[in-house]
């Protein structure tokens, strides 16, 4: 079962987990930008990991054939410094062109602050100014509702944005439809406790359709499984779902959204 | 699916689920002190589940959401703990 991996911090997983995806059927995976759990003291370190992130990444996912992708930014969790941002988004221009790089994200609001806001202002600036794809990440539980409405305000006020060329990711039942009547993708998260579980993302699917859908794991270094997305599709197929069906929404849905960029392909 | 294909599928996993939430209720409720807002909203968002809307899912996260819309003046943590005080 051929699959793309939209969304996977993988400078937190193991070799073995590329192993299991290459093993699963996962043709590329894409790693967005993110917090590292903990708060990176200067520029310094941000350079460092974009470089990770645009080098050494790539290589270590060709080991098991397996293309790699990222995107680029300073988070929303380390948004609260703004002269710290100001600095990191300054380093990203030199990176954009390298030939992994999809984007900028994952931009976006964890706790729909004022200096968050400025933050995800700024980095769309960025994408708008350099013809970018934006990836955005959507607040955690109880601050998606109010976060998710912020930031398409602000991609909404910027005309420059073409909203084919978004993806807001980590939608819920509560948030999908938002962002799919505005004209951008959704992407759904597959998580065992937070976001979506399996069964909740097909039920998403068979109720709001699979355009502009997407489905990945987000798996980090926290609970999270590196496998949900094919896991899912089993759970399409259990449901009775055509695997037509199921390879648009885990692999030509994606790749319809990524090549956007320019540099996409799949092995 | 069927109905009955639905059931099949999932009867025993959301069997299961009530369970724990109901044994979430009552270890809550048997342990002393006081509780917070989280429980409150928990309560509200049980409502959700006995109405005829097909919107169940979407009608608990909403009862969980911050619904407010101005920005906060600062962030001064990470995490979101599940439920927002009304």
């Amino acid at each position: 079962m051929k699959y793309i991996e939209p969304h996977a911090h993988m400078v937190s997983r193991t070799t073995d987990d590329y192993e299991r995806m290459a093993l699963a059927g996962c043709a590329a995976v894409c790693e967005p930008a993110f917090w590292a759990g903990f708060d990176r003291g200067s520029p310094a370190g941000f350079f460092d990991y974009f470089s990770r992130l645009t080098e050494h990444e790539p290589k270590r996912a060709a080991k098991f054939g397996l293309k790699h992708f990222c995107w680029l930014c300073i988070n929303s969790k380390e948004a609260e410094d703004v002269k710290l941002a100001e600095e990191v988004i300054a380093l990203i221009p030199k990176f954009l062109n390298r030939p992994n790089v999809l984007g900028v994200g994952e931009i976006g609001l964890n706790k729909n602050s004022r200096n968050e806001l400025r933050v995800l202002e700024m980095q769309v600036e960025l994408a708008a100014k350099h013809s970018q794809l934006i990836l955005v990440h959507t607040p955690h539980l109880e601050d998606k509702l109010k976060g998710t409405r912020l930031i398409l305000d602000v991609l909404k006020n910027d005309k420059r944005i073409q909203p084919e060329r978004v993806i807001i990711d980590h939608v819920e039942e509560h948030t999908v439809k938002m962002v799919l009547d505005a004209g951008m993708w959704a992407g759904m998260t597959l998580y065992p406790e937070t976001k979506c579980t399996p069964a909740r993302a097909i039920d998403i699917l068979e109720t709001c359709g699979s355009e502009r859908l997407w489905l990945n794991s987000a798996c980090d270094w926290g609970v999270s499984d590196p496998l949900a997305v094919p896991k899912t599709a089993l759970e399409m197929k259990r449901r009775g779902h055509l695997a037509s069906a199921i390879e648009k929404v885990i692999f030509l849905n994606p790749k319809k959204f990524l090549r956007q960029s320019g540099k996409f392909q799949t092995s | 699916m069927t109905k009955q294909q639905v059931l099949d599928l999932y009867f025993l996993d959301a069997r299961h689920k009530l369970i724990e939430l109901a044994a979430f209720l009552d270890r809550v409720e048997r342990a002393e002190g006081k509780d917070d807002f989280r429980l409150e909203t928990f309560r509200a968002a049980l409502g959700e589940l006995t109405g005829k809307k097909k919107s169940r899912a979407k009608d608990v996260l909403l009862t969980f959401s911050d619904i407010t819309t101005e920005p906060i003046a600062k962030a001064t943590d990470k995490g979101a703990v599940g439920a927002f005080p009304k």
